[in-house]
């Protein structure tokens, strides 16, 4: 099977967008905070905690859609801490972000195991199955790429319609992007700078932690530790890619998972037969750095990224 | 709510908080101890037995504390200077991969090299691997948070690559593995029958180094100075990028001379999970020291004493290690509020 | 008061208004009353306190004790949208504006519900475009404010409070950053304003504008009313009395005796990264013993021009001579050794480190001389000394040389680093905006140790916005306006008119 083979093959972009689906998720969830001025690097962390949170919710015996709402409820809590700390007392988004990273992983894997002290094969749940819609799945290779998925890819293309409506069109949207260019400028015309961030990091987490839910729920059908791999990391690269903006940061996330649904098939060609397949898998991290070096230098970062508003600091 | 600058913190103000903070962590641990179903006094105490309650126990805390030590000097030094390496990881197993490849005949060199030229292998490694995202930081203006994070990533993966491929140890039975270092490349012991290496004295040794660097040299304080407003340090004439290739330099290296302490000290050869998250764990063991050079020496050995002790812990009991993470991310979070209120005052209005 | 009617009539009451800020009295029991279609003008120098109490009254601060009404109701405190919504209007100093938005989108911002759906832009355009007729302040408003002149981001931020249907103005030091020209058109912005019925707080310290435009003026002094009258009833003399609570004495410099050019600037362009303007076409010489004043509104290249001769950044085109000597490698480093002297325009962001201690910010250009360090191993000891030295003889008020460089006033943080400016007896001397925000005394202080300095024969480039500052200290004036230089006029010789049509932009044509 050589590359042409594989680019046109139908499975191979269903696989493109099954892998991008967690991305776009987290990605969207990383972009709302950094709009609002968050660097949160809690991101990590609580896309396993929502991995877990998830599938633990549905192994305990309910429904899907209450994981995806238990998942998501534990990313806000996260982000509550997150924005505490680093939103009205001003710490280093840095060291609280890594630290929300270290914290929301070891108590994923401390009530699995408290959960399930003695299970060798990690246990599985009955997870999200595609659903194919009608006619519009019946478009050559697209069709069952896109239109053959799980409600959970469905709805990550809904987040991202909904993050670039409410940033661009919506009065909120405008106050939460000034509120992460120049805060004293929100906070002049009456708003609160602490409640749009606090807002964007809880709400951004929340999306993060169903990112990391569709792991467990979605792509895979149990839960393991190391699951997510970095793939927090690889959104904030994506994030600065898409230059902040929706549109941009899906269209990387599908590109990136592209690439990544390319290397996995390359290993089974003569090529993979050749190169050891651990440079297969370095790819997506190579690309997320050669992303950064490309884009980092046009983008507009938000200008009061990274820095903390203290109102009426003397 | 405001936060008002304490124009003279006092003594209590400035250990008190800290203190308050590491006991918080405890009773939030504590929390959860109790959540499993555990006693967290019966708990808490089996910990410290493991920790520090015999001999072994000790000595097996500092050989666990001395590639903490130096991570956490590796983390203090490049966030004294503002540059957040987070790449320890990576520093550390490039550290530990050249120390194999210069203390073996592996990949076809002259081997074994002296310890010294080992050492000074992996300095040169580690300290080349930060090089990287800080050439990049300085010239494309890219963040190195996230390429030190994902070149943690790279490296594992390259490792893993050797490690089936030029470096795998032919009497390994499959498990990837490099082949053993010659006696005669291996740190010695400190003690003869005590079991610590000599990578421990050198981890105090380059922890009363880094002291003296930041107190008594121009490096440490173009250092402090381009951490803390590299606008005015650019402006007096430091090079500010050229000191945080430095830095880079510095901590790079004291990350790698972690891996080179537990390769040559300890295990004596190079497996993929020859670290626990010794480069992540540094930032803990660098932040609950408030980032001194003396202090990251006692936080290494109260951290690795929490890991060490829970392990010790959890066979005894059945509380999940991780508990350990929990307790000490908890402290990291804790602390960073702490370090706050020590210099600013929550006022109303 | 006691008329009835009268009492219908006021606005705006202040009320006991205190405010503390450790131990410092920024504001100590104010109380004033202000009258529909009334101006009043807030006099005070430099951290008298109007800033913070404006600051309370939008609610950034809450004040320790006192109460504000607005049209009859109590404001609550630390409210901003509360002062928004009884119809205060503020035009911040600093602007409040989001470069990276349309000058619409900064206008609407914060108006509507947070949660609808729309935006509603068409709407708020005609309404924009209304109000700017009205009052006559055009601007565009798709345009971005980050491409916005300062006059034209003042505009915006006016059109900010009246589309918020404000009925009470204030601006703080609203003609700091503008030309006299420009001025005169705000003057009429806000006459119109009063004829529509609005209320108008005028904050300043430059009296003349003070008696031109109010009806009533407040002089504050060390955080309290020391003094208030109807315009008409006061002169400037009286008025300046008040606010600086002395006899004033200006530093006035004797003439000079200008000697040969130091460093010499031939068809220099530059235009660095980052920064909106460039310079264009640059001749200058800085000769010995002579003030070179730099005029202009802020943004024009004055910042880059600042740079080239501190060694911040290097000439496109063009080259620079010290002494004669063309210049070859230039940085911060060179710069001092070729013995300029340097105090960059913001104390805090560049000029100091403000968690270092006084030694460690004395020592901060010269680190690396052999007396404060040997090798590579800093000797503390001398840095020390230094330190102290440089804190006596330029009247540094701190705890010591060991004290955190923030907890110092922005006077005496000024006054230290003029020291280290001027320590070691600099043979030129940038001094950037060198008395911005300072209080009188430390202004006549730094003034005078710039004209001493020229008086041992150090050439000095002087960059200031504050017209008043430039016509009274340089010797030469030159004016530059969006990156060029216009020629050199002998102090007395060009009036403060002339010189806003220079920073206009007007004459370069025929001067170029």
């Amino acid at each position: 099977m050589d590359i042409v083979d594989i680019l046109l093959s139908a499975s191979f972009w269903a696989a493109a967008v099954r892998i991008a689906s967690p991305l776009i998720f987290a990605t969207m969830g990383e972009l709302i905070c950094e709009r609002a001025g968050i660097l949160n690097l809690g991101i990590e962390g609580i896309m396993v905690i929502g991995a877990f949170a998830g599938w633990m919710t549905v192994y305990m015996g309910f429904g899907l859609w209450s994981g995806v709402c238990v998942a998501m409820a534990s990313g806000m809590l996260f982000g509550l801490l997150h924005g505490t700390l680093t939103v009205p007392f001003g710490l280093s988004q840095h060291v609280v972000g890594l630290g929300i990273t270290l914290l929301a992983t070891s108590s994923a894997y401390y009530i699995y195991r408290l959960a399930l002290p003695a299970v060798s094969s990690p246990p599985r749940i009955v997870p999200f199955k595609p659903f194919e819609i009608p006619v519009l799945s019946q478009i050559p290779i697209f069709g069952q790429a896109i239109f053959n998925q799980t409600p959970l890819t469905y709805l990550a293309f809904g987040v991202v319609v909904i993050t670039a409506f409410v940033l661009y069109r919506t009065p909120l949207g405008l106050a939460l992007r000034s509120a992460g260019d120049n805060p004293a400028a929100v906070e002049a015309q009456g708003l609160s700078v602490t409640a749009l961030r606090m807002g964007a990091v809880i709400v951004g987490s929340g999306l993060m932690a169903v990112g990391g839910a569709f792991l467990t729920m979605s792509a895979f059908d149990s839960f393991f530790f190391e699951m997510v791999n970095g793939r927090g990391w690889i959104c904030i690269a994506l994030v600065v890619f898409g230059a902040w903006r929706p549109g941009k940061a899906l269209l990387g996330a599908l590109l990136f998972a592209a690439f990544d649904a390319l290397q996995i098939r390359l290993q089974q060609t003569e090529l993979g037969a050749l190169v050891p397949y651990q440079v297969f898998l370095m790819i997506p991290y190579v690309l997320s750095i050669l992303a950064l070096i490309l884009m980092s230098r046009r983008a507009e970062v938000p200008a009061a990224l990274m820095i903390p508003y203290n109102r009426g600091e003397r | 709510m405001r936060l008002e600058p304490v124009a003279n913190p006092s003594i209590a103000r400035s250990l008190g908080f800290p203190a308050a903070a590491l006991l918080l962590s405890v009773v939030v641990a504590s929390g959860l101890v109790l959540l499993a179903g555990a006693n967290p006094f019966a708990t808490l105490g089996l910990i410290l037995k493991g920790a520090v309650g015999s001999k072994f126990a000790a000595l097996e805390t500092l050989n666990r504390a001395t590639p903490l030590i130096f991570t956490g000097l590796a983390v203090a030094v490049a966030f004294r200077a503002k540059l957040w390496n987070i790449g320890a990881e990576a520093q550390f197993y490039i550290g530990a991969l050249m120390t194999v490849v210069f203390g073996t005949s592996a990949l076809g060199l002259p081997g074994p090299q002296p310890l010294v030229v080992m050492g000074f292998a992996a300095i040169v490694g580690g300290a080349v691997m930060l090089l990287g995202p800080v050439i990049l930081k300085t010239r494309f203006g890219v963040d190195e948070v996230v390429t030190t994070l994902l070149l943690n990533f790279i490296v594992l993966l390259f490792i893993s690559l050797l490690l089936e491929g030029p470096l795998k140890d032919p009497m390994g039975m499959g498990w990837p593995k490099s082949p053993r270092l010659d006696p005669d490349a291996r740190l010695p012991r400190i003690v003869t029958g005590l079991r610590l290496h000599w990578g421990f004295a050198l981890a105090l040794i380059c922890a009363g180094a880094v002291w003296v660097i930041e107190k008594r040299t121009t490096l440490g304080y173009e250092i402090r100075a381009v951490g803390q407003n590299p606008r005015a340090a650019r402006f007096a004439g430091i090079p500010v990028n050229f000191v945080l290739v430095k830095t880079a330099l510095l901590s790079g290296g004291l990350a790698a001379l972690a891996g080179f302490s537990e390769v040559a000290g300890l295990k004596g050869s190079l497996t993929l999970d020859l670290s626990p998250g010794f480069g992540y764990t540094g930032i803990i063991v660098a932040m609950l020291a408030l980032l001194h050079p003396v202090g990251v020496v006692v936080s290494a050995i109260f951290v690795a004493g929490i890991f060490v002790g829970a392990d010790s812990m959890s066979r005894a009991a059945n509380v999940p290690t991780y508990i350990a993470d929990i307790l000490l991310a908890t402290a990291l979070l804790l602390m960073v509020f702490a370090i706050l209120l020590t210099r600013y005052r929550i006022v109303k209005g | 008061m006691t008329n009835k009617t009268e009492a219908q009539d006021i606005v705006l009451r202040l009320n006991g208004i205190t405010k503390t800020f450790g131990d410092l009295i920024a504001n100590d029991a104010i109380s004033f009353d202000l009258r529909r279609g009334e101006v009043i003008a807030l006099l005070g120098e430099n951290g008298a306190g109007k800033t913070t109490l404006m600051n309370i009254l939008f609610g950034h601060y809450t004040a320790d004790a006192g109460t504000i009404e607005a049209f009859g109701t109590a404001l609550p405190a630390g409210a901003t949208g509360a002062a928004l919504k009884a119809g205060l209007g503020m035009v911040h100093q600093h602007f409040a504006l989001v470069n990276n938005l349309t000058v619409q989108d900064n206008i609407v911002l914060g108006t509507a519900p947070l949660w609808s759906l729309g935006i509603g832009r068409k709407a708020a355009r005609t309404r924009i475009k209304q109000l700017s007729d009205d009052f006559g302040l055009s601007v565009d408003p798709n345009a971005k404010v980050g491409s916005l002149s300062v006059g034209e981001r003042q505009r915006v931020e006016i059109l900010k409070a009246l589309y918020r249907d404000a009925r009470i103005l204030i601006l703080d030091e609203p003609t700091a950053v503008l030309t006299p020209q420009e001025s005169d058109a705000l003057f009429d912005t806000l006459q119109k304003a009063v004829q529509l019925g609005l209320s108008v707080i005028f904050i300043s310290h430059k009296l003349h504008e003070v008696m031109a435009i109010s009806d009533r003026v407040i002089v504050l002094r060390h955080g309290k009313i020391v003094g208030q009258a109807s315009t008409s009833d006061t002169s400037a003399h009286d008025l300046a009395e008040l606010m600086v609570g002395q006899e004033i004495v200006k530093p006035v410099p004797s003439d000079a005796s200008p000697g040969e050019t130091l460093f010499s600037m031939h068809g220099v362009f530059a235009h660095p990264k980052g920064q909106r303007t460039g310079v264009r076409n640059i001749n200058l010489d800085l000769r010995a013993g002579q003030i070179l004043g730099l005029a202009g509104v802020s943004g024009n290249g004055q910042g880059v021009l600042a740079d080239l001769l501190s060694g911040q950044t290097v000439p496109d085109r063009g080259d620079m001579r010290l002494g004669g000597q063309g210049v070859s490698s230039w940085s911060p480093r060179a710069a001092l050794a070729a013995d300029i002297g340097r105090i960059p325009e913001d104390r805090h962001t560049t000029g100091s480190i403000a968690e270092f201690s006084l030694t460690e910010n004395v020592i901060l250009e010269r680190y690396r001389d052999p007396e404060i360090s040997k090798a590579g191993w800093m000797r503390w000891s001398a840095a020390e000394s230094l330190a102290k030295d440089v804190i006596d003889r330029f009247d540094v008020r701190c705890p010591g040389p060991d004290a955190r460089i923030r907890l110092l006033s922005g006077g005496n943080m000024q006054k230290l680093i003029l020291g280290r400016a001027l320590e070691g007896g600099p043979r030129i001397i940038l001094a950037n905006q060198p008395v911005r925000g300072l209080d009188i005394g430390a202004v006549t202080y730094v003034q005078n140790r710039l004209i001493a300095a020229r008086d041992a024969g150090a050439a000095i480039l002087l960059i200031s916005e504050d017209l008043d500052e430039i016509l009274s200290l340089a010797d030469v004036i030159r004016v530059m306006s969006d990156g060029r230089l216009s020629p050199e006029f002998a102090r007395g010789s060009i009036t403060p008119i002339e010189l806003g049509k220079w920073m206009a932009g007007e004459g370069f044509d025929h001067a170029a």
